[in-house]
């Protein structure tokens, strides 16, 4: 029940997982991903954790009305915003023509 | 206290919830048009499940959006922050930073291995039929706690928009709305299930930032100045607890006692691991061509929802400024009733009008994606795979699924008649926390650990699932507390209303422990072609031609 019918055969896929192009691809990729998961994670956990526990520090006025836990919150905002920024650039720039070259070799090869 | 002593009050006649009905009716008039047209080709399963997978990026991540910022969201965030205060933008922090789990880690690789539904990616390596039937029941369980969220919403709703107070004129109404589905998602399939959501999220999106920017102009474009107004007029509330509030700090809602501030911390935790396991935002991956328009649709998505809760932010403090939380709490809907009651003290009759249609387009939009949702898997998943043993056409999986369509239909408003009376927020959020347990762990295995077995996945699985709702039934949020669903007895032990704290490090560990105890190594050759498949889109489902 593959999908669409590749005439490309097990050993193959064997063969180019094992290949140096697509264990740079999965490195790069892996590299990228796990890293900025952790790290934006790790920076909502911090913002969660001083929300429940650090009210009078979240309190703190810095200019008018704005305190410092509207400023983390829109933190959160800003970071998930450039997060994303950068994440695309390095999918279209490292990733994207990484893959096509395997799949054009792959699908080209079997057909 | 009712809708007329507010209005009357405010000196307007009761004329409106006919201009609510007449603008609804308008929506409902235009969508049906639209998704009568769109839907002339729906004769395939890949053009019902998946709309052919010819919506562009752009296109989807308008959809994701419409598909994902709920009644809950809109009415429910402003609401909380016009009464809480801060403690409701942390929902949406949670519900907008949710979204790089999926944009990191699961969008690409689930639209180059899938087909249909979430489950088609984990049984490519995994045993199929226990894996489907594991994973449809998990999706049908996210599936039916969102749908009772969003009709027990459309009660509260109609109570307050068309001032609807009798319990047999709110369930005819409610019977409306899923009527109203069903006629959607069979007409239209997934392209005209789409096109609703696309226009739903730019009349949704449009109409609050109009809103915001009204809001601004009225404190001169000072945030500060409207920070300042709510927290005056919090202040001055006769209930001496919301008077006492700080609304511009965390803690007015969670900040009581340690087990709140758990319980505050086990919900953020749900809501931000539990959108990237949300069947219906992971079946949306599947109606674009390419894994890179997939990226670019959930890009989309992230920005316009981050800009909606920036405004429902402005929102929320701008209605507890004008309006006052005295007036919103006294109003049929209680705090979901901020936003729609600073519609009508900025732009009266035909704004307030307009934001309702909007919110009923809202419930509709929703509830049908996941009913196609849910009907994709009943048919795709148990009824072909389990059942038949894939001894079934695809034209045979469309008729099962349209049949499934009206039974959930029909489901849905008898469950919204039923729970109308129940928190919408706490619905919202069980759905999140079984999504984040039960679907989350496997899906981040199966596509990131070659090594992950079946036993892992049956484990992990059935273990988040029954976990979660296990807890939640022993939980304050079932029994034992004032705002209970069943107040008149106790049988709570598990102190958290949010037991996601609990059940997704639980549904993670039976993942590993799961797989480590199984023999089961898998086949090198499956996991290669999985993997191969995944990071470069080889052998991808194409979008079908026209």
């Amino acid at each position: 029940m593959a999908p669409t019918e590749t005439t490309v055969s097990g050993q193959e896929y064997l063969a180019v997982q094992a290949s140096p192009e697509f264990q740079e691809l999965r490195s790069r990729l892996r590299r990228f991903v796990f890293p900025m998961s952790a790290l934006f994670l790790i920076w909502y956990a911090a913002y969660v954790i001083l929300g429940a526990f650090a009210h009078d520090f979240m309190a703190t006025k810095v200019w008018g009305d704005i305190n410092v836990g509207l400023l983390i919150g829109l933190g959160q905002f800003v970071s998930t915003f450039l997060i994303t920024f950068v994440y695309v650039r390095f999918a279209n720039r490292e990733l994207d023509p990484r893959a096509e070259a395997i799949r054009t070799e792959l699908e080209g090869g079997a057909a | 206290m009712n809708r007329v002593t507010i209005l009357a009050a405010d000196g307007t006649t009761v004329g409106n919830p006919v201009a609510n009905i007449a603008i609804f009716g308008l929506f409902v008039a235009v969508t049906l048009f639209i998704v009568i047209r769109a839907s002339k080709k729906n004769a395939t399963a890949a053009e019902f499940f998946t709309a052919g997978r010819s919506f562009t990026g752009p296109q989807n991540g308008i959809a994701i959006s419409g598909d994902y910022l709920s009644a809950a969201s809109f009415l429910g965030i402003a609401g909380a922050i016009a009464v809480y205060g801060y403690d409701g933008f942390l929902y949406s922090i949670g519900f907008l930073v949710a979204w790089l789990v999926a944009l990191l880690l699961v969008a690409e690789l689930l639209r180059n291995a899938g087909k249909f539904t979430m489950a088609d990616v984990l049984s490519f390596r995994l045993k199929q039929r226990p894996v489907r039937l594991a994973a449809a029941t998990t999706t049908l369980a996210v599936c039916l706690f969102y749908l009772l969220a969003q009709m027990a919403g459309a009660g509260g709703l109609v109570a307050l928009l068309l001032n609807i107070t009798s319990d047999i004129g709110q369930a005819l109404v409610i019977a409306v709305v899923g009527l109203l589905m069903i006629a959607y998602v069979l007409i239209g399939g997934m392209k005209g299930t789409t096109w609703v959501q696309i226009i739903k999220a730019v009349l949704l999106i449009g109409g609050a930032a109009m809103m915001t920017v009204w809001v601004l102009a009225k404190f001169g474009l000072n945030f500060s100045e409207i920070l300042g107004a709510a927290q005056t007029a919090v202040s001055s509330s006769t209930s001496e607890a919301v008077a006492g509030r700080d609304v511009l700090a965390p803690g007015a809602q969670y900040g009581a006692s340690l087990t709140s501030q758990i319980n505050f911390i086990s919900l953020a935790l749900a809501l931000v691991l539990g959108t990237a396991g949300l069947p219906h935002v992971l079946m949306r991956f599947y109606t674009v061509p390419t894994a890179k328009e997939a990226r670019r649709s959930v890009v989309w998505a992230i920005v316009l929802i981050g800009a909606f809760y920036l405004f429902t932010l402005a929102l929320g403090y701008g209605a507890a400024a004008l309006v006052g939380p005295d007036a919103i709490l006294a109003a049929p809907g209680g705090q979901n009733a901020a936003a729609p009651l600073l519609a009508f003290q900025l732009g009266g009759v035909v704004l307030l009008g307009i934001i309702s249609a909007v919110a009923f387009a809202t419930i509709l939009a929703v509830v049908a994606g996941l009913t196609i949702t849910a009907a994709t898997s009943f048919a795709h998943d148990i009824y072909a795979s389990v059942l038949k043993n894939h001894q079934v056409s695809e034209s045979e999986q469309v008729r099962v699924s349209r049949i499934t369509v009206v039974v959930l239909g029909i489901v849905s408003i008898g469950l919204g008649i039923l729970a109308a009376e129940q928190n919408i927020a706490f619905l919202v959020a069980l759905a999140f926390a079984v999504a984040a347990a039960a679907n989350l762990p496997t899906i981040i295995y199966s596509l990131y650990w070659p090594r992950f077995n079946t036993r892992g996945a049956l484990w992990s699985m059935y273990g988040g699932l029954i976990s979660t709702i296990v807890l939640i039934i022993f939980s304050p949020a079932v029994s034992g507390a004032k705002t209970a669903m069943l107040p008149n007895v106790d049988f709570a032990f598990f102190p958290l209303a949010n037991p996601g704290i609990v059940s997704i490090p639980l549904a993670f560990i039976l993942g590993i422990v799961g797989t480590l105890c199984s023999p089961d190594p898998g086949d090198p050759e499956i996991n290669a072609e999985f993997e191969v498949r995944c990071l470069t889109g080889v052998g991808a489902e194409k979008a079908t031609a026209h």
